[in-house]
């Protein structure tokens, strides 16, 4: 199967995404990969990177260590560092050369843990999938691996927003609007997974009574705290006015029956609708749902990443392809995607820039815009 | 100052007096810390060279993505096109179809056809024992009228022979064609900005009677396949020496390589070899000399003894630059590199000698990920953008591999360099994380 593009971008991948979910937490997050690759990461996919300490490491995979299957060199390297840095925990992530010659991640991880004594855990990237399924994997393990619920009686609904990486969300003025808004919607904050949050506090996620879930990466993690603790989950960002009022009262609404919702894909008309919305599912869908609530304009969902049904309304398409969006785009009279996405939509058709790290990396960072609980408008399209 | 979210105290960094060092290495191994100076050009920024070709690339995604942002960051996005590898590509035995299929697809998409076509494969076709001749001979017959360019993104090989920027530089030239020679015409090669104009090296042929051809000067395809008709190659960076040799090889182009250096001896015997092979008179340097001299002492009194650090991003001889500066009295006090090249055997006794406490410190040390603004206790005067950051200076001279500054008229630019940025204190947070120095960026 072919998959290629004349122009536009492409989304960061898995290893980005578990680089960019760990970030903060303490952990040492080793890429078995080439000398240099973790510049691309470095530089595009990851805006802390300049003023934030981590500790984030590539392992300098050389062809001979390919073909020789030296396991040994990682895992001494890895012990090393781990004796200088002293990290929290471990983790060991694939890249497409590993792939190719099977390494086994979760035993490399198991001998490194007995060597060195340190929590130390293999992830399942092989670089050729997106951010979401790496940072998916990650929220997961810290939730499985850390995560605790102590008995402690909270004193109003506290809720745990979960999913958060500078990849969807480029800032920490935007997860720092979402905590303010449940504050001001009368809950507390549990914790963020996993920006602005040290693991200390993310340990304690099992004392929330709901999760809010940002983005596909984080609906992994809350299925598992909805296992482990029967904490229920809502997916949704609150964009707009009007929808983040409606998402505060999901979170309510799961809290009571203790069932979870998939708030951001409760929307009617799509299918008609000439707007679309093109990019992450949570986000996309979300926004969605708030021009619908803050214009009464329906709008439809282009995802170009997930695949789950959950996350969608009818009418919405997952569409990855350039050709096939270009075709889609055509049918549209507004279309609101990440910049890079614009050379294949077509002058007739009006384009709101909306940008997307996972997308365009640095291009419009500049630009991004923290629409947490604002009240959105979108001048209708005139019809064709 | 990088903000502290782990026990930076606790974390010692690793730098030793050179008087410590075993020549060449600094760093032996171990994981590596990538630190946010991005002025460094890669295959990408060194394809555009040509002018009106198209780079397409085939990779796992996670390989793609630096790509991809590098050409949108340039503003050069309808110049790059890219196909991507799933899981099941490299267990099907089908590499070679997909890339011919992905790649008609896009050239037929393409309203006007480039002349050239740079198709980078990735570290996975080559393990995988991808033919590419095959899929160049295919697709040559199906676009006669393009160029097509076999190019690696094989990072895996960094250590096997020659590095993937090496091989760029020599593929760069690689639509050159075999034709007739012109005695008068020489190329400079394997440099991504023009030489300084007012080093020597360009009247000393200019006078002469040479014509200096330099991709960097072409404005169109047909002006670089010029270059074919040049008799001389040469260049002055030793990541361009395999370009050098691959054209002597191919076209019968004599290659002549005269390292960008700072010794003033070795800088006249380049010219003196320069002169050798074209034939002509050695010109009188003393006056070039002279210059150099008079600039380093005026620098020198401006920077008086405030602290210099270096790193090995700004020169491919860092050491040999470390000297010059204490040969003229500067206080070099700190360099940064995981190692030195054979060409600086020399500098490297020498200064284990005359200088050993000058400390060597490792870039890709997983510890100097903490080292950020270590040496801020006063005023630094850095070469380079990687001691810029890890100094936590703005008093910088931004240049990589070398900055085109060659001969005694690149010695007299350094010197205003360094004295401008004593005077100019830069933008250090904007500036090193700019992509490419030189090149266009949309940030």
């Amino acid at each position: 199967m072919i998959h290629y593009a004349k122009i536009i971008s492409c989304y960061a991948a898995d290893t980005s995404g578990v680089c960019s979910a760990l970030y903060e937490l303490g952990g040492m997050t080793v890429v078995h990969d080439a000398s240099g690759c973790n510049s691309t990461y470095s530089t595009h996919d990851e805006p802390r990177w300049y003023d934030m300490d981590s500790m984030i490491y590539v392992s300098g995979l050389t062809e001979i260590d390919a073909v020789m299957g030296n396991d040994e060199r990682l895992i001494s390297d890895v012990c090393d560092a781990a004796e200088e840095l002293n990290p929290e925990f471990i983790t060991l992530c694939g890249s497409p050369m590993p792939a190719m010659t099977g390494t086994d991640f979760d035993a490399i991880a198991s001998v490194t843990e007995q060597r060195c004594g340190i929590k130390t855990f293999g992830l399942h990237t092989n670089g050729m999938h997106s951010y979401i399924d790496g940072a998916s994997e990650a929220f997961e393990k810290i939730a499985d691996y850390f995560c605790k619920k102590s008995g402690r009686k909270n004193n109003k609904p506290t809720v745990n927003i979960i999913g958060a990486t500078p990849l969807d969300f480029s800032s920490q003025k935007i997860i720092n609007s979402m905590k303010n808004w449940l504050c001001e919607s009368g809950f507390d904050v549990g914790s963020c997974m996993a920006m602005g949050d040290s693991l200390d506090r993310i340990i304690a996620a099992g004392d929330s009574d709901c999760n809010l879930v940002i983005s596909g990466s984080g609906l992994a993690a809350a299925e598992l705290l909805e296992k482990k603790f029967g904490i229920p989950y809502v997916v949704g960002v609150p964009y707009g006015k009007k929808y983040s009022e409606i998402l505060a009262a999901d979170i309510i609404k799961a809290i009571e029956t203790k069932s979870s919702l998939f708030s951001s894909a409760e929307r009617s008309n799509s299918q008609k609708s000439d707007i679309a919305v093109v990019g992450e599912a949570v986000m996309s869908a979300s926004l969605a749902r708030a021009i619908e609530g803050d214009t009464g304009l329906s709008a439809r969902v282009i995802c170009t990443l997930e695949k789950d049904k959950r996350f969608f309304a009818d009418g919405d398409l997952c569409i990855a392809d350039e050709r096939f969006l270009a075709e889609e785009f055509a049918k549209c009279g507004i279309i609101i995607a990440d910049g890079l996405f614009k050379p294949i939509c077509p002058e007739n058709v009006r384009f709101y820039s909306l940008a997307h790290e996972a997308f365009s990396g640095r291009c419009f960072r500049k630009t991004v815009t923290d629409i947490i609980g604002t009240c959105l408008k979108v001048t209708p399209h005139k019809a064709r | 100052m990088l903000k502290n979210i782990h026990n930076r105290a606790a974390i010692t960094i690793p730098e030793k007096n050179i008087g410590e060092i075993t020549f060449p290495d600094v760093q032996n191994g171990g994981l590596e810390y990538n630190p946010p100076s991005r002025g460094a050009w890669n295959i990408v920024h060194i394809g555009m060279l040509i002018p009106k070709a198209h780079q397409i690339y085939f990779c796992a995604q996670g390989c793609l993505r630096g790509v991809v942002q590098t050409t949108a960051e340039m503003n050069a996005a309808d110049r790059l096109s890219w196909a991507y590898l799933c899981d099941e590509d490299y267990a099907e035995g089908s590499m070679e179809q997909n890339i011919i299929d992905s790649m008609t697809a896009v050239i037929r998409l393409m309203q006007e056809k480039p002349p050239c076509i740079l198709m980078f494969l990735s570290c996975m076709h080559l393990f995988a024992g991808v033919d590419f001749g095959m899929i160049i001979d295919e697709l040559s017959a199906a676009f006669p009228q393009i160029e097509f360019v076999d190019c690696y993104m094989t990072p895996t090989m960094r250590k096997s022979g020659l590095t993937p920027d090496m091989m760029m530089y020599r593929q760069l030239y690689r639509p050159l064609k075999k034709t007739a020679l012109n005695e008068k015409s020489i190329n400079i090669i394997g440099n991504n900005q023009s030489t300084l104009e007012s080093s020597e090296l360009l009247p000393i042929l200019k006078n002469a009677g040479f014509l200096i051809r330099d991709i960097t000067y072409c404005k169109t395809y047909a002006e670089y396949l010029k270059m074919a008709e040049s008799s001389v190659n040469i260049t002055y960076l030793p990541i361009a020496a395999a370009a050098g040799a691959d054209l002597e090889e191919r076209l019968g182009q004599k290659h002549l390589y005269l390292p960008l250096c700072y010794g003033f001896d070795e800088i006249r015997e380049n010219y003196e070899k320069l002169c050798h092979c074209l034939d002509i008179d050695t010109p009188n340097l003393s006056e070039y000399f002279a210059n150099a001299e008079k600039a380093l002492t005026a620098a020198q009194e401006k920077v008086g003894n405030i602290a210099v650090a270096i790193d090995a991003s700004a020169t491919p001889r860092l050491l040999g630059l470390c000297r010059l500066l204490l040969e003229y009295g500067f206080n070099v006090t700190k360099v940064y590199t995981d190692g030195f090249s054979s060409e600086e055997k020399e500098d490297f006794f020498w200064l284990e000698k005359n200088a050993p406490q000058l400390k060597v410190c490792p870039i890709g040390n997983v510890s100097m990920r903490f080292a950020s603004g270590e040496d801020n206790s006063g005023k630094i005067l850095a070469v380079g953008q990687k001691a810029a950051y890890f100094c936590g200076t703005d008093n910088f001279v931004n240049i990589i591999n070398g900055g085109e500054l060659y001969g005694f008229g690149g010695i007299v630019k350094l010197c205003e360099l360094l004295e401008d940025a004593i005077d100019k204190p830069k933008d250090r947070r904007t500036v090193i994380q700019m992509k490419g120095i030189g090149c266009e960026s949309c940030l």
